[in-house]
């Protein structure tokens, strides 16, 4: 779908961008991340050519991005920021509907757009189409930001930071969205992030980056699990790498029937869907060793043990 | 010539309540009527002429002693009342008749002394009268501060206050003032005037604003041209109008001289040519500073996304950048509007025409009340053109509170 081949890119005689070669296929959710000043977010704008590289070639679709009109370029890209970029003098609706305008579609077929868009960020869309950008949360801003990023359906959704300013527990829920929606659209996603959690929990693939190129590429689990260097294993957290590859397993698979254990009344409860991380972590707090797993409906499908769940990590 | 005029803050309401201005209003208004002159009678249009003093007037008669004492001691109570609604309506309803009986007393004793003298005799106003409608002003624009009202309803309120004087003005009663005399000789070329004034002011804003947007915009990009042109444009403003119209008469003249098509057109060494292209360049100042500072405070983000999303650079500008820095960008156009009514004036010099002739005819045959009569219309445009622009600003507000940078 997106295809870097040996870019490069230099401001003043400084190397931003070295020689790098990526390629992302499609439906994919690859996740730029490195330290300040790795090149992360330059690499993400040449995609769209808001940065225009020296050397190299990137290709869309197989086809060189200079072949294509700039603003047609841009049109088939969503674009979402970290300071979000709402325009303050326009509605909600009007703002969503900015690509979907430029691309000129009918006045009926934008609202329906807005409407489903809106709904799809569970955001009442007779309530919001109205309002304008200061009159949102900052959450909500950065919904409308990502709506508005999807409003013409793009192929292709480039997201620089986008989470960055927002408190903790509205950043938690944005991203379960996000994620949401990537597995339900297919949507190609490129997302550029410094925070490494934020990377494992939304990637299906994360590009590590420092000094303008690539350092390893791989899936979440390949990169905790199998770090190419001293700098990743650095930069995925040296010491608590076991806690975050907790967070990447599931615990269904080690979940014992009710027969096979020793399940009591009052026993504390987890859903199946909760990941070894969590499991563990209510372990911690309640002070036992044992969980009863319920599945959705609240019914009990059996018991999870601590020893099984930390000895997973070498199974 | 005509600076913005008064920039009053909405007083704190307290519950102390004296209110300053009408008090100080009050007071001086007391005092003008008694020692200054409210009218001046002359034998005939050239000489000054003896004064008449607007107590004396009232003296004439119980009624004008009555109504006059009335008013003195409504206003005193005024100044000492809570600052209630009722009370500041009474004022601004008071305000408006003081205005209309004020025109109307000058203008019944010119009756009087045009039927009793000769016919060529003179009622000019005086200075009491001129500083008694500015006072009356005053304390109509301090009680509208106390109501806060919304834009349109404070300009259609102002337009009610002058209604009933110009009514007085239009039956005829002030018809036997000097001033009205001027008028009615010059009734053909008044109209005129005002409009060769008003196509001046047009002439010189539309296009210094067709100008000054697009190199504002230039300028908001590229710093270094920001520093090249802002010393320029100051430059500009600091060179007195008439040595600017000087400057620029010689090259113009030279420009008709060679290309007769151009001074067929009407570019010529006098006229509207000079008189214009130096208001457009005293225009820009305001126009360029206003639009730069309006431009550099959208922000990047809104920018920024709006080209990451395919907008073109002049679909930026429009439906981006214009709109937000509009706020902005209005107070220069305002201040480039009212500066250049007043200055339009001094173009008669060069012989562009306009309400300036009048006055410069009236300074030149030393009659003071042709000059008033170019005068007076120049600061009503200049009034008019102000409140225009701020109910316009105010009407954008509602939108511009929208220009907090999203967190």
């Amino acid at each position: 779908m997106i295809e870097f081949q040996n870019v490069s890119k230099s401001y003043n005689g400084a190397v931003a961008i070295d020689q790098l070669s990526l390629t992302i296929a499609r439906g994919e959710f690859v996740v730029l991340i490195g330290p300040s000043g790795s090149g992360k977010s330059t690499a993400l704008k040449m995609i769209n050519r808001m940065v225009d590289h020296d050397s190299g070639r990137i290709l869309l679709d197989g086809e060189e991005i200079y072949s294509f009109n700039v603003r047609d370029l841009r049109r088939r890209m969503g674009y979402a920021i970290q300071s979000v970029g709402l325009f303050p003098h326009w509605t909600v609706e009007r703002n969503i509907a900015t690509v979907p305008q430029l691309l000129g579609w009918d006045r009926l077929r934008i609202e329906q757009r807005v409407t489903e868009l809106l709904s799809l960020f569970a955001m009442e869309p007779a309530q919001y189409r109205t309002r304008y950008p200061h009159q949102l949360s900052g959450g909500q801003q950065q919904r409308v930001g990502v709506a508005r990023a999807l409003a013409a359906d793009p192929a292709v959704l480039l997201m620089d930071e986008p989470f960055g300013a927002l408190d903790p527990v509205t950043r938690a829920a944005l991203q379960l969205e996000l994620k949401r929606i990537h597995q339900e659209s297919g949507k190609t996603i490129v997302l550029v992030t410094h925070d490494i959690d934020e990377a494992l929990l939304l990637a299906t693939r994360i590009v590590l980056l420092n000094h303008g190129s690539v350092v390893q590429a791989a899936s979440p689990l390949d990169l905790l699990s199998n770090p190419a260097s001293d700098f990743v294993f650095d930069f995925v957290g040296r010491a608590d790498r076991g806690i975050k590859l907790l967070s990447l397993r599931p615990i269904l698979p080690w979940v014992k029937s009710n027969q096979a254990s020793n399940a009591r009344l009052g026993m504390p409860m987890i859903a199946s869907a909760a990941t070894a991380r969590e499991a563990l972590s209510a372990m911690a707090a309640k002070g036992v060793s044992v969980l009863q797993v319920t599945d959705a409906q609240g019914i009990s499908v059996g018991c999870v043990d601590a020893a099984d769940l930390l000895a997973s990590g070498h199974g | 010539m005509v600076k913005p005029l008064f920039i009053l803050h909405p007083p704190q309401v307290q519950r102390k309540s004296i209110n300053p201005v009408l008090a100080v209003c009050w007071a001086l208004g007391a005092w003008v009527a008694t020692a200054l002159p409210f009218l001046r009678v002359a034998p005939n249009r050239l000489l000054s002429g003896e004064p008449a003093y607007l107590v004396d007037l009232l003296l004439k008669n119980a009624g004008g002693i009555a109504a006059g004492l009335l008013v003195l001691v409504f206003l005193l109570g005024a100044v000492f009342a809570p600052p209630q609604r009722a009370m500041q309506w009474a004022v601004t309803a008071l305000a408006a008749i003081l205005m209309a009986t004020l025109v109307w007393l000058a203008g019944s004793h010119a009756s009087l002394v045009a039927q009793s003298q000769s016919p060529l005799t003179r009622t000019a106003l005086g200075a009491g009268f001129w500083c008694l409608v500015a006072l009356v002003w005053l304390i109509c624009l301090d009680a509208l501060l106390h109501l806060r009202l919304g834009p349109l309803p404070r300009l259609a309120v102002l337009v009610a206050v002058a209604l009933p004087m110009v009514c007085v003005i239009a039956l005829g009663f002030a018809q036997d003032l000097s001033i009205m005399k001027e008028y009615a000789t010059r009734r053909d070329v008044f109209a005129s005037a005002v409009l060769r004034h008003l196509q001046i002011v047009l002439l010189a804003v539309v296009p210094s604003l067709l100008l000054g947007l697009p190199l504002a915009w230039a300028m908001a990009r590229r710093q270094r041209l920001r520093q090249a042109l802002f010393p320029v444009l100051n430059v500009i403003q600091t060179i007195p109008s008439i040595a600017l119209f000087g400057v620029l008469m010689a090259p113009l003249a030279l420009l008709a001289a060679t290309y007769p098509a151009l001074a067929g057109a009407g570019i010529r060494g006098v006229g509207l040519a000079p008189a214009v292209l130096a208001l457009v360049l005293y225009s820009l100042l305001p126009i360029v500073r206003s639009a730069v500072a309006g431009l550099d405070q959208v922000p990047l983000a809104a920018t920024t996304s709006a080209l990451a999303m395919g907008m073109a650079p002049l679909q930026i500008f429009w439906h981006v950048q214009l709109p937000l820095a509009l706020p902005v960008l209005l107070l220069g156009l305002r201040v480039a509007v009212v500066q250049t009514i007043g200055l339009a004036a001094v173009t008669a010099l060069v012989g562009a025409g306009g309400l300036g002739a009048l006055m410069f005819d009236g300074l030149f045959s030393a009659a003071n009340e042709l000059v008033v009569l170019g005068v007076v219309p120049i600061v009503l445009l200049a009034v008019l053109a102000d409140a225009a622009f701020k109910a316009l600003s105010a009407a954008l507000e509602e939108p511009a509170q929208a220009v907090g940078v999203p967190a």
